[in-house]
């Protein structure tokens, strides 16, 4: 290893953690001061949300400058992968949550409503009429009449993207790996554009359902299931893509060489996790 | 595997804690983290115990005396999120931060700084949660479940329970990607993951199931927030959703979290037992297999809270026998843990009666538990005091018991100074005797139908109600003895050898007492 040290390196002492935990309790004080309609709610959690920016560059900051003085060993570097592992494996679960109240609600609780099963006295009593399965805003029409996404426009040409964008950062990677640094970088910005790209598609996607769909968050348990699981999806896309802008900046700085270079690893897995989730909801969300 | 030497910074070699409040905020040191860890659990037990005795009181005569109802409701509720996940989660947190790398010959945490920032959300993140009970609609009422649409009807608080529990839940999260990374990777060489001692299995599982569940009851609360302020139907037929489906999103995190709440007691309580009895744990690996096991099974029984709420007859079938199988592993543990016991040179010093105290009463609440797990006899049971003494019996005699046994096992290495052995002994007695006398009868009240969470009751269940607070009293003020006994070993007594115990085994008593600022510089080698 050109970069190992002989000792497992723990750091002196940091700001950064209680920057963040300061950061993130101003942040959701304002969020929560939002959503119960008071003025300084917003301003505070922009507040909040700056200051999580700030110290996101400078803990970072602080980490890529002790790798770049070759304090971190073999050992260390694995310490960093599989924290990324798992924390990657904690946002499967969260997006797990989403997925089944999606299927719960395919599966039994719409068909109940509908009179299914041990659903038969609900439907006679409280929702007599309610006849219409999936998609559903449910007996009482929440949010009025409203069309679906078609799968096969630009959902369809979102996979693609994101499909492409694994092909290419699997191309930077293995430039990477044959130490081809503008081979990397040139790759990254493809990436970083795929990415860009899709999220440009995805709001596109919005505004039509929201002008021409009436597809709405409000739309019942369709429009809460659909949102809130490409919301998150786009949320995470977002936080991919300034991920993988911030590795291509250091790839053009040559941060990395071919055997040491975690950030761009665990971007890499993050992105095609991202790119998993993709699909999936392409799979149950649109197509299904 | 591991190539764990020394530590840090080059030129700081030996270096102790910076001084002042600064070293306690900007720590990275697994033994300061974890007694931030414990001095924090240690508070939030107090002010949930408060809670508690707010509650025994109202409910020491029938009638309206204390307080008012709504007040009554969020005692309730408050007081079991901050026992939760304020006071035995960050205890065992806490546990695992001094004991993890001692115990496998690391020389910190794998993420310090992470460690740092897992520990310091924690106090925002409950003062967040206590500081709704001073915004309009006070403090959250609906159960600690957090059901909808009842939880939905909370005032101004409401969002910031949700913040306060997403915070708790990031700082779960992060400490326990820590507590894997350690253990997958710090340890010293030859000491191989069958060779490990058992609170370090248990906590390598218990991490696991925090990763799996903790971003599920993220995702739960979040649907919560959205339904109440941005128009979701997640939770309302109207909109095609379903109350229920809350439930089960809830519980799936839910029962792994009972898990996660007793699997570390069950590492302290098998360190615990072969020390006292001087005999090396019986049936090791099956005690690792029957940890593991727990684990599996904890994910496919969830719905066994639900039996009452309409659920299909192949659903309360499949729950009820998934549930009655986990009696199997953990008998295998209680089993075992009596097996080592059996023909020891045993001696009876507090940590020993502890986790004799947990292995008594632990089993009660077990068997509470296995008849509650009987779908048709639960449709009986369900939302009694029945299922609080259950609950109460494994967590309180159950998990708060084990911590206190570790409190007291490993207090004299983390000091140096041993405790009062004979104020220990004295707290343990009237603490069993009181907590017996506080949560028996609540079984009792429950099979006579005594509802729970209710600030009134029928005169019929006077009686036991009044011998039930009279024990909840005495349990809550004798634990200020706990303190007291911690706070003078702190302060010095006898001094500790480095053993401690007489029959100890494991890397942490090859240390010095109290330990080194920086556990283990050169790894140790493992035979």
């Amino acid at each position: 290893m050109a970069h190992s040290a002989d000792s497992y390196y723990v750091p002196h002492s940091s700001y950064w953690p209680i920057i963040a935990s300061v950061a993130l309790t101003i942040g959701v004080v304002g969020a929560a001061n939002w959503f119960n309609g008071n003025s300084t709610g917003q301003i505070t959690l922009y507040i909040g949300l700056a200051l999580v920016a700030f110290m996101m560059f400078g803990w970072f900051g602080a980490v890529i400058n002790e790798s770049l003085k070759g304090m971190y060993n073999e050992q260390v570097d694995r310490s960093f992968r599989q924290g990324m592992m798992w924390f990657i494996f904690s946002e499967v679960m969260f997006f797990a949550a989403f997925f089944g109240a999606l299927f719960y609600a395919r599966a039994l609780s719409v068909p109940w409503l509908l009179g299914e099963g041990i659903g038969m006295s609900t439907n006679m009593t409280l929702w007599a009429g309610y006849g219409e399965n999936w998609p559903t805003n449910g007996p009482g029409n929440v949010g009025g009449d409203f069309q679906t996404m078609g799968a096969w426009g630009v959902p369809a040409l979102n996979t693609a993207l994101l499909l492409a964008s694994g092909v290419t950062i699997t191309i930077a990677h293995h430039a990477l790996k044959a130490g081809n640094n503008a081979k990397t970088v040139i790759w990254l910005v493809a990436t970083v554009l795929l990415g860009i790209i899709f999220l440009g598609f995805q709001a596109y996607e919005y505004i039509h359902a929201y002008h021409d769909l009436n597809l709405t968050l409000e739309s019942g348990i369709y429009g809460s299931t659909f949102y809130m699981l490409t919301g998150f999806h786009g949320f995470h896309v977002t936080l991919g893509t300034a991920m993988l802008i911030i590795i291509t900046w250091r790839a053009a700085k040559s941060h990395f060489n071919p055997e040491h270079h975690f950030a761009f690893e665990g971007v890499a897995w993050y992105w095609h996790f991202v790119d998993v989730v993709w699909l999936g909801l392409f799979i149950f969300v649109y197509v299904l | 595997m591991s190539t764990a030497t020394a530590t840090h910074d080059g030129d700081h070699h030996d270096h102790g804690p910076a001084k002042g409040l600064m070293r306690w905020i900007t720590t990275t040191n697994h033994k300061d983290i974890g007694t931030l860890y414990l001095l924090f659990a240690l508070i939030m037990f107090f002010i949930g115990g408060a809670m508690a005795l707010v509650i025994r009181a109202e409910l020491f005569q029938p009638g309206m005396q204390v307080v008012d109802p709504q007040f009554f409701n969020s005692m309730t509720t408050v007081h079991a999120l901050l026992m939760i996940f304020g006071a035995v989660m960050p205890a065992f947190t806490g546990l695992a931060n001094w004991l993890i790398p001692m115990q496998i010959g690391a020389p910190d945490m794998a993420l310090p700084r992470m460690n740092n920032f897992s520990f310091w959300i924690l106090p925002f993140a409950f003062t967040l949660l206590l500081s709704t009970f001073f915004m309009s609609g006070g403090g959250p009422a609906g159960g600690w479940t957090l059901y909808p649409p009842l939880s939905l009807q909370m005032g101004d608080g409401f969002p910031f329970m949700i913040f306060a529990i997403h915070l708790a839940g990031i700082s779960s999260i992060m400490g326990s990607i820590n507590v894997i990374v350690t253990i997958l990777n710090m340890r010293a060489p030859g000491m191989t993951l069958m060779k490990m001692p058992l609170f370090v299995w248990t906590w390598l599982i218990t991490a696991y199931l925090l990763i799996a569940t903790m971003p599920v009851l993220a995702g739960a609360v979040t649907m919560l927030l959205t339904d109440k302020f941005a128009g979701t139907s997640f939770f309302s037929a109207a909109g095609g959703g379903d109350p229920v489906m809350y439930q089960h999103i809830f519980w799936f995190f839910g029962h792994p979290e009972v898990y996660i709440l007793i699997l570390p007691a069950f590492g302290i309580i098998s360190a615990i037992v072969p020390t006292f009895a001087r005999k090396p744990l019986f049936g090791y690996s099956s005690m690792v297999y029957a940890t593991a096991s727990i684990a599996f099974l904890s994910f496919i029984v969830w719905a066994h809270h639900m039996f009452t709420v309409g659920m299909p007859v192949v659903g309360e079938l499949f729950f009820m026998y998934a549930t009655m199988m986990i009696a199997v592993p953990t008998g295998v543990k209680i089993f075992n843990w009596v097996s080592t016991m059996w023909k020891g040179s045993m001696t009876f010093e507090t940590p020993m009666l502890f986790a004799i105290g947990f292995i008594m009463m632990f089993t009660i609440g077990g068997f509470s538990g296995l008849m509650l797990a009987i779908a048709p006899a639960d449709f009986q049971y369900h939302d009694t005091y029945f299922v609080v003494a259950h609950f109460h019996y494994v967590l309180v005699t159950g998990a708060v018991y084990s911590i206190m046994a570790a409190a007291y096992f490993w207090l004299p290495k983390w000091t140096g100074n041993m405790y009062d052995e004979k104020l220990g002994r004295i707290h343990f007695w009237i603490s069993t005797i009181s907590v017996n006398v506080l949560f028996f009868p609540q079984h009792f009240l429950g099979l006579a139908g005594m509802p729970r969470r209710i600030p009134d009751y029928a005169v019929q269940f006077a009686d036991w109600n009044m011998i039930s607070s009279i024990g909840g009293f005495v349990f809550g003020l004798s634990q200020l003895m706990f303190v007291w006994i911690i706070f003078k070993t702190i302060r010095g007594g006898e001094k500790a050898t480095d053993e401690v115990w007489e029959g100890a085994k494991g890397l942490e008593w090859t240390l010095s007492s109290p330990p080194p600022y920086h556990s283990f510089n050169v790894a140790p080698e493992v035979k």
